[in-house]
């Protein structure tokens, strides 16, 4: 009798690889789900939108006001679709969403200026979405203030704003250009994994209870790590060959760089398709059909791309919110492929990722082991 | 090793509170075909993966081929070959791809030789590329219990192997029994079937996970002790309803053209046959030894169906 038999566990590992090969939808699903989340995640989702539509109520039409205007208009952030005359014709633009901002300039600007009252340019922005809006308002007071300097010049320069006794100098570091793709596309390997890696598994091995196979596989002196082992690896495969697709896509696609050690990431993310693997193993073990397992796969992929820092700043989370994104594996896989992608981090940088990622991995597969039978019972 | 392939004493198993097998004792004689019958839910299934090791019991002990159930189920997989009842090779792999994977589960050497060799038997030669989902029902049991057969074992062990397949496939099935039985391989076999019942040279009937009785099928109606009549003549579904109607009369069955009305209470059926051949002379009435179909008839009927409407499998 032998503890482990290679014959055995060669088996179940070709026969495995000869259905994955003959299920030609799941096999789609596999190499197709990583490009087609790739494509939608990398040129769809914009967090730094441009071209806002723009309307301007102009009560002063003098050289200052239009200055303003069209500083704006050249900071890419606001474009300028016409004018409306009077607050109501304003609001309704910002309800039916036909403009995000509506600029007021207030009548006889450029003359209260130049006497030194202060006058206020009003802008109403649809804050209703935060992110489409924000950078545009963060880099508005920048863009007003140089568009008057500038036409303040000769013997009104003493009115324009002076210099600043001291000034703050922002360094953008790793993604300068603050594209977005540079920070989704990393991310969406943690996303893509967890997804394929943990429904193809936990399905594998239900369809075998649920076509009534296992019985059959389990009443042969086949021992459970040999068919455990031999069912799971082809899907390691997968995984390899999802990750290769991502990182040629990233790189020829979306251009991000590949900053730190080629090491600390085939570590990483040998850890990671484990550890996903194990928890579809585990789903495998609490479910009895195919459709329970997608189901419950579905439920588990929800939180791991709103709670893992993947769509959202994980440090605007509420601390509950960051408790439970925390248990999450992509939370720290997310982390470690952005820092050593982007970051250029080595191995030692992301020694907290990898422990977090293999403490949560030892849970699961406890879990998994405890819930698993030999016996039909 | 002589006398029993299978000893189990007080064999219980309870799933979730319900108890599904009762106590159950049983012996299966070296080289018998033992027929294992009972309504759906009665038991059957979890028996026989008590008997090899799939389930470990909650209670009672037994021996398989001398091996015990509880410590030595890997020893009995080796040397048991084990069929569903639904059909548990791989539909999206080739014929000959199932009866090479089980080949490996077993680590058979010459593996090449042997599934050719299987392959010949079964008349499938030619056909050993064709995907194993595509056979009909038939086949596909014949190909499960050749892939069951391939390590040689001693001990077979078939799940309600004919549910759902034609007759002529049944019957095939059955020579293929035989054949394997006269090679000297024990054969545990549930079924539903009477005329399946009735082949086999040892019979347990279980209903509500506990044994009603066992025994040589040739003994089984004399145990029970029927008296049965047969009788033919006109208008037997009116004789049928009328005779059904007295409470002397246990059970009426209809075999072709006759009708076989039988009780436990001998001197009450003769008493009222007596009667009803002075009232009515158009039909020809005779006594006949109670044979195993009235038998299995009586069982069928006394015990039911265990658990309702659903006939769930347990």
């Amino acid at each position: 009798m032998t503890l482990f038999s290679l014959s055995r566990f060669g088996a179940v590992l070709f026969k495995e690889f000869v259905q994955m090969r003959r299920d030609h939808l799941t096999f789609a699903m596999m190499i197709g789900i990583p490009i087609v989340q790739l494509l939608i995640f990398g040129f769809a989702i914009n967090t730094d939108p441009r071209n806002l539509p723009t309307l301007v109520e102009l009560n002063d039409p003098s050289p200052v006001a239009r200055a303003v205007i069209s500083g704006m208009d050249t900071s890419e952030y606001f474009a300028f679709h016409g004018f409306v005359f009077g607050p109501e014709d304003g609001d309704r633009a910002l309800r039916d969403g036909s403009a995000n901002f509506v600029v007021v300039i207030p009548p006889d600007f450029e003359r209260d200026i130049l006497r030194g009252l202060a006058p206020e340019i009003l802008v109403a922005a649809d804050a209703s979405d935060p992110t489409a809006v924000g950078s545009a308002v963060a880099a508005l007071g920048g863009i007003v203030d140089r568009a008057i300097a500038q036409n303040l010049g000769g013997p009104l320069a003493k009115i324009a704003p002076g210099a600043p006794p001291f000034s703050v100098v922002v360094h953008k570091q790793f993604n300068p250009e603050g594209k977005t793709a540079t920070n989704i596309v990393p991310g969406l390997l943690a996303i893509i994994l967890a997804m394929t890696m943990v429904m193809i598994t936990a399905v594998a091995i239900v369809r075998e209870i649920e076509r009534g196979t296992m019985e059959a596989l389990i009443a042969t002196p086949v021992r459970p790590t040999e068919v455990m082992l031999g069912k799971i690896l082809p899907y390691v495969a997968v995984g390899y060959i999802q990750t290769l697709v991502f990182l040629v896509a990233a790189k020829l696609l979306f251009d991000v760089p590949f900053n730190g050690s080629r090491l600390a990431f085939f570590v990483g993310f040998n850890l990671y398709i484990v550890v996903n693997l194990a928890l579809g193993f585990l789903i495998s073990t609490l479910v009895r059909t195919q459709m329970q397992a997608m189901q419950a796969s579905f439920f588990l992929i929800l939180p791991t791309i709103l709670l893992s820092g993947f769509m959202f700043p994980f440090a605007g989370m509420p601390g509950w919110a960051q408790t439970i994104g925390t248990a999450i594996p992509a939370t720290h896989f997310l982390r470690l492929v952005r820092k050593v992608m982007l970051k250029g981090a080595e191995i030692v940088d992301i020694v907290d990722d990898l422990s977090a990622i293999a403490l949560i991995g030892g849970v699961i597969f406890l879990i998994a082991l405890m819930r698993y039978r030999q016996t039909l019972d | 090793m002589t006398g029993a392939a299978v000893s189990v004493k007080g064999l219980t198993k309870a799933f979730g509170g319900t108890v599904v097998v009762d106590a159950i004792d049983m012996e299966v004689p070296e080289g018998a075909i033992y027929g294992f019958l009972g309504p759906n839910g009665s038991g059957k299934t979890t028996t026989i993966r008590l008997m090899c090791g799939l389930l470990t019991p909650d209670a009672g002990e037994g021996r398989t081929l001398g091996f015990d159930i509880r410590t030595d189920a890997r020893k009995i997989k080796e040397n048991v070959g084990y069929m569903t009842q639904k059909f548990s090779l791989y539909g999206d792999l080739t014929i000959r791809e199932n009866l090479d994977f089980m080949a490996r589960m077993y680590r058979l050497p010459n593996r090449r030789e042997v599934v050719d060799s299987t392959l010949r038997e079964l008349g499938l030669e030619g056909r050993g590329n064709q995907l194993a989902g595509t056979l009909s029902g038939g086949w596909k049991q014949r190909l499960a219990l050749a892939a069951a057969m391939q390590h040689k074992p001693r001990l077979l062990l078939l799940d309600e192997p004919t549910a759902g397949v034609d007759p002529k496939a049944r019957r095939d099935f059955w020579d293929e029994i035989r054949r394997l039985s006269k090679q000297g391989v024990t054969v545990l076999v549930s079924t539903h079937y009477m005329d399946e019942a009735v082949q086999c040279d040892y019979i347990a009937y279980i209903a509500y996970g506990k044994k009603l009785i066992d025994g040589p099928a040739r003994e089984i109606p004399a145990r029970i002790g029927l008296t049965t009549w047969r009788v033919d003549g006109p208008d037997l579904i009116e004789l049928e309803d009328a005779l059904l109607a007295d409470p002397r009369v246990e059970q009426v069955a209809r075999f072709g053209a006759q009708l076989h009305v039988s009780s436990t209470d001998a001197a009450g059926l003769d008493a009222m046959i007596a009667e009803w051949k002075t009232r009515n002379g158009s039909h020809h009435w005779e006594k006949k030894e109670a044979e195993l179909e009235e038998a299995f008839i009586y069982l069928m009927a006394t015990a039911a169906d265990n658990y309702g409407l659903g006939g769930g499998r347990a």
